[in-house]
């Protein structure tokens, strides 16, 4: 027994040392980039996004690499901690020697990894945190968003929700920064369009912990004509549900932020509401030659339907390739100096620019209405929304940030 | 007049899912007195069991309550499996620690759910029979919520009657009030100990199947449950089942109707009501005194100076740190201050624990606003990072001043959780409060100046404050302030008898305590450049939490050893797929291997080595 304690306490005493030693790549032939995201914290966001990337590196590897250099995604878990996020890009940048970092999806990892990369001088791509801040409030010169944002996605389901005759409206919104921000960009672009509008009733449940009966029943007492929805992922599931069986939507609009993504759709099967108005991601319903070229290659190499996670993921690589090619280095300057405006002609979701001024990409989403299609949950009569429709004008935006 | 009927059902049916989970929580307590984490993963097993059933056999109204049954027993099962293995052999532990393993098991769940039914939440059907609403007053209810209000108090009718009309029960009600005697009397304790963790498993997977046509089923639910659910046990009174329903009714309807008033409350209602209710009635509302203390143990060998040769070893190991820059790439001394933070802040904790005896399951609070604390110094006072250095632990300090004052009033597991009630409520202030603290957007730009900003530079200020905080805090407890907090932890009515002030005592141990947690919290702020309201988290808490107990709660070296083993292992396990399973497991290995702590261990090791040469 003593022989197998100290046999066990000896091989734990030495494992945190492989952790420590193991070998730097310092192949010259690669291009390493460093990726962050919350893997285990929200796996079913986050497992379509690393499918995206791994799609887009195999893809440009296989013909040729950058420069015939082939990319290398150092991708680690943050644990969903903004503090060992930290660490971990640290980690990427000084001892992997990634050019750049890319990833994370909440909105406080996003920023604590942004304000690191101003720190250290290195440049990040946030894929998809939806923060308004990370771009304008906090936003920094080393910082580079790749999501429509929360304010530019709140805008798009504005824009329809002016055309309905709905003028009392109550909200519910998970209690966090990005619960908050979407209902105040709701509420701000709805008002400018329709200055008529009042907004009734807001609620505000803990994310993830819902009490769904008492909140349906706080929305339904202030008698609203309809209702802006910021929940998602399990809060929805439970909203819906309650919301359907006390009779909440009926005669009803809803608009509803995200709802449209196959992340928040799918797991509603059967009881998916039907007309809410959404931004989201139809998926394989796009025709485009680009999104089925990728559709194709995607359902091949995993076997299931991409999901906006995985869009983001793809998009993600396919900007990097053109600020490595259009820089001509892995020089964090020369990087910058191309993100500045980089555009990238073709993707699956079409051609979107990285604005010089606040470092937004203009990359849209899908506005359509929710439905039934085949007994599927699925969106009906989207249209492609261009980001660059729905962001401030870029001197409006630049005063947004700080001074640099 | 019918709305408010309405939204007070709608409050009862909540209620009756919070029992179901808490009620099993409170027995397992009552009987074993483990604090079992684990439990909110039972209730997540018990959802996806349940889905996976009731999908199969969809449709019909005995199907479903068949599948209900089936898997709520099947989570038994594996609570007992859980028990024969794994909490069998460490019920002679010091006390709290089996609480690491049940860690340790929650983390082998997360993956293991994680790994059978995938990432997508699982909504599973209405319940057939049940999946439409009546009208009451006017107002629709759905009928399931009808059904869970019925459930609720049958339950809690057939515990009782398992409690009062059956000699198992009588022996638990027994075991929950006098272990010792229960034994002494013949009862076989093993069995009774088995029968009532399969038996608090079995509900919290009956909790979690009922939930199936209420909500999706996610890898979220565990969590999300536990911290509500402790607060219901507590409330209650820990092993009063009676209470637990009482508890939940109380804040399930609270929040149904606070929500109407004031949507926001929901983050911390539950915690601010349980700290009212501890702050008048220090067992809750039907614990009875002596519910909150474990089995009666052995008291602690006595602190001993170290020998000369131990001395030696250490500062060997201090030097070798100390220099460790020199010859080690940059990113491993990034790696080592977040050792070293993470080791004062253990030590500040066991300081509580270990030497205090006030068991704290929310001592992030200082570490957190220490944190803020001097994260706000830079932003709005615009001090420099030695002055904020200074800033944070002061505020730290004046937090636990305050905080402390309530806690140290109560004892045992009623003063943890108030420890943890307070952590909870300053993280929805920091949370909530936006134009202030940032909200969990956070604080960012908390840089080290020019001078300190390189990484070898910040580590050796992160060794002076830490190293010399552990150094301190090593050297109070053998003051004879130290001594008097460890006769206070032995024994309270002597130390009161030879007329010491013992709350006052308590009372500066926890905010001397709580200032090098906030000196923790400070070295962390700078060498990360921001904080967000995680750091006064209930994970951060649980972390140290288990530094301090698998590092070995009756040795000084414990919490050192248990903070460095945690952050190394976590850092490297974070590398691999299905990490949380590994780590789970290697935590298990070392609970069973060395269940007085990794300290314990090291020493009986060095014993049988000394031993074999001779």
């Amino acid at each position: 027994m003593n022989l197998i304690r100290r046999t066990v306490l000896g091989a734990l005493a030495a494992l945190p040392f492989t952790g420590l030693t193991a070998g730097v790549s310092l192949a010259q032939d690669t291009i390493v980039l460093g990726e962050v995201n919350s893997y285990t914290r929200l796996p079913a966001f986050t497992e379509p996004y690393k499918k995206g990337w791994q799609l887009a590196v195999e893809q440009i590897n296989a013909a040729g690499g950058i420069d015939g250099k082939q990319l290398e995604v150092i991708s680690r878990d943050d644990t969903g901690d903004p503090a060992t996020a930290i660490r971990i890009a640290e980690e990427l940048v000084s001892k992997d020697g990634a050019v750049l970092i890319f990833g994370t999806f909440l909105s406080n990892i996003g920023l604590a990894v942004s304000d690191f990369a101003k720190q250290k001088e290195v440049l990040f791509i946030a894929s998809e945190p939806l923060s308004d801040a990370i771009v304008w409030s906090k936003g920094n010169k080393y910082t580079y968003r790749l999501r429509p944002s929360t304010h530019m996605q709140a805008a798009m389901l504005a824009e329809q929700a002016a055309k309905l005759d709905a003028v009392k409206w109550a909200t519910v919104a998970p209690n966090y920064a990005y619960g908050q921000d979407a209902v105040k960009a709701f509420k701000s672009e709805l008002s400018k369009l329709r200055p008529d509008v009042e907004f009734v009733e807001e609620q505000w449940p803990p994310l993830f912990k819902i009490d769904a009966g008492s909140t349906v029943r706080a929305l339904e007492a202030s008698k609203p004509d309809a209702i802006y929805n910021v929940t998602f992922g399990g809060d929805l599931a439970k909203f819906v549900r309650e919301g359907s069986l006390r009779f909440l939507f009926e005669d009803r609009d809803v608009a509803s932020l995200l709802t449209g993504e196959p992340e928040y759709l799918d797991p509603l099967g059967a009881e998916a509401p039907e007309g809410w108005i959404v931004t989201g991601y139809p998926s394989t319903d796009i025709t485009t030659d680009e999104h089925k070229a990728f559709a194709d290659a995607y359902i091949e190499k995993f076997g299931e339907a991409p999901k906006t996670g995985s869009i983001v993921g793809y998009n993600s690589i396919l900007a990097i390739a053109a600020a490595l090619e259009k820089a001509d280095s892995k020089d964090t300057d020369a990087l910058l100096a191309a993100m500045e405006g980089l555009t990238v002609d073709s993707s699956p979701t079409g051609p979107f620019t990285f604005r010089a001024a606040d470092h937004q990409s203009t990359m849209g989403a899908y506005v359509g209405k929710t439905g039934t299609v085949d007994g599927k949950p699925s969106m009906v009569d989207w249209s492609y929304a261009d980001g660059a429709d729905y962001l401030p004008s870029e001197d409006d935006a630049a005063a947004l940030r700080p001074a640099e | 007049m019918g709305f408010y009927f309405a939204q007070l059902l709608t409050g009862l049916a909540n209620a009756s899912s919070l029992f179901l989970i808490a009620s099993g929580l409170s027995i397992i307590f009552g009987v074993t007195r483990i604090v079992n984490f684990a439990h909110g993963s039972f209730y997540m097993v018990g959802a996806y069991l349940a889905y996976t059933l009731v999908t199969h056999w969809s449709g019909s109204v005995l199907g479903f309550w068949v599948s209900v049954i089936l898997a709520a027993m099947i989570v038994g099962v594996i609570g007992l499996i859980i028990e024969l293995t794994i909490l069998r052999r460490i019920y002679h532990a010091p006390e709290l620690f089996q609480l690491v393993a049940t860690f340790g098991v929650v983390l082998i769940f997360q993956d293991g759910t994680l790994a059978i039914w995938g990432a997508e939440d699982l909504l599973g059907p209405r319940a057939p029979g049940l999946d439409s609403a009546v009208r009451i007053m006017g107002e629709p209810i759905p009928e399931y919520d009808l059904a869970l209000i019925a459930i609720g108090p049958v339950v809690l009718l057939a515990i009782w009657l398992l409690f009062h009309k059956t000699r198992w029960g009588v022996l638990v009600r027994a075991a929950t009030q006098d272990r010792e005697m229960v034994g002494a009397l013949g009862v076989n304790q093993a069995w009774l100990f088995s029968a009532a963790f399969v038996l608090g498993s079995f509900l919290a997977g009956l909790g979690g199947a009922l939930q199936i046509p209420r909500e999706a089923v996610s890898l979220q639910m565990d969590l999300s449950i536990i911290g509500e659910a402790f607060v219901v046990v507590v409330i209650g009174g820990m092993g009063s089942v009676s209470g637990a329903f009482v508890a939940a009714v109380l804040i399930s309807v609270l929040n149904a109707f606070a929500i109407l008033i004031f949507p926001q409350i929901s983050i911390v209602l539950p915690f601010v009501i349980m700290a009212i209710v501890l702050i008048f009635r220090p067992h809750g509302l039907f614990g009875k005194p002596g519910s909150e203390k474990g089995a009666p143990e052995e008291p602690d060998q006595p602190l001993a100076l170290m020998d000369q040769k131990s001395a030696m070893v250490l500062m060997a190991a201090l030097l070798v740190l100390a220099l460790s820059p020199l010859f080690t790439a940059d990113f491993t001394s990034v790696l080592m201050v977040d050792v070293m933070v993470a080791t004062l802040f253990a030590v500040s904790l066991h300081f509580m624990m270990g030497v205090g005896g006030m068991v704290s399951f929310g001592h992030a609070a200082y570490f957190g606003v220490g944190a803020y604390g001097a994260a706000m110094a830079v932003k709005f006072l615009g001090l420099g990072m030695i002055s904020a250095m200074l800033f944070g632990p002061v505020c730290a300090a004046i937090a636990a001043l305050f905080f402390g004052w309530f806690c140290v009033r109560l004892s045992g597991v009623y003063l943890a959780m108030l420890t943890l009630a307070a952590a909870q409520i300053l993280w929805g202030v920091t949370f909530q409060w936006q134009e202030f603290t940032g909200g969990d957007d956070g604080i960012l730009g908390v840089w080290p100046a020019k001078w300190a900003s390189s990484d070898k530079v910040y580590f050796y200020i992160a060794f002076v404050l830490c190293i010399g905080g552990i150094w301190a805090l090593r050297r109070v407890a053998f003051s004879p302030f130290g001594y008097i907090l460890r006769g206070i932890r032995d024994s309270q009515t002597r130390a009161e008898s030879i007329g010491i002030d013992t709350r006052f005592h308590q009372w500066m141990g926890f905010v001397l305590a709580g200032g090098f947690a906030g000196l923790a919290g400070v070295v962390f702020a700078f060498s990360k450049g921001s904080v967000f309201p995680d750091s006064l988290g209930i994970a951060l808490s649980i972390d140290g939490l288990i530094m301090v107990l698998l590092g070995g709660i009756h040795a000084l070296a414990g919490p050192i050893l248990g903070a460095g083993a945690f952050v190394l292992i976590e850092d490297w396990v974070t590398r691999l797929d299905y990490w949380r399973f590994i780590f789970g497991a290697i935590i298990l290995i070392v609970v069973l291997v060395a269940p007085d702590g990794i300290a314990g261990g090291v020493q009986r090791l060095l014993r049988g080595l000394k031993g074999g040469r001779a």
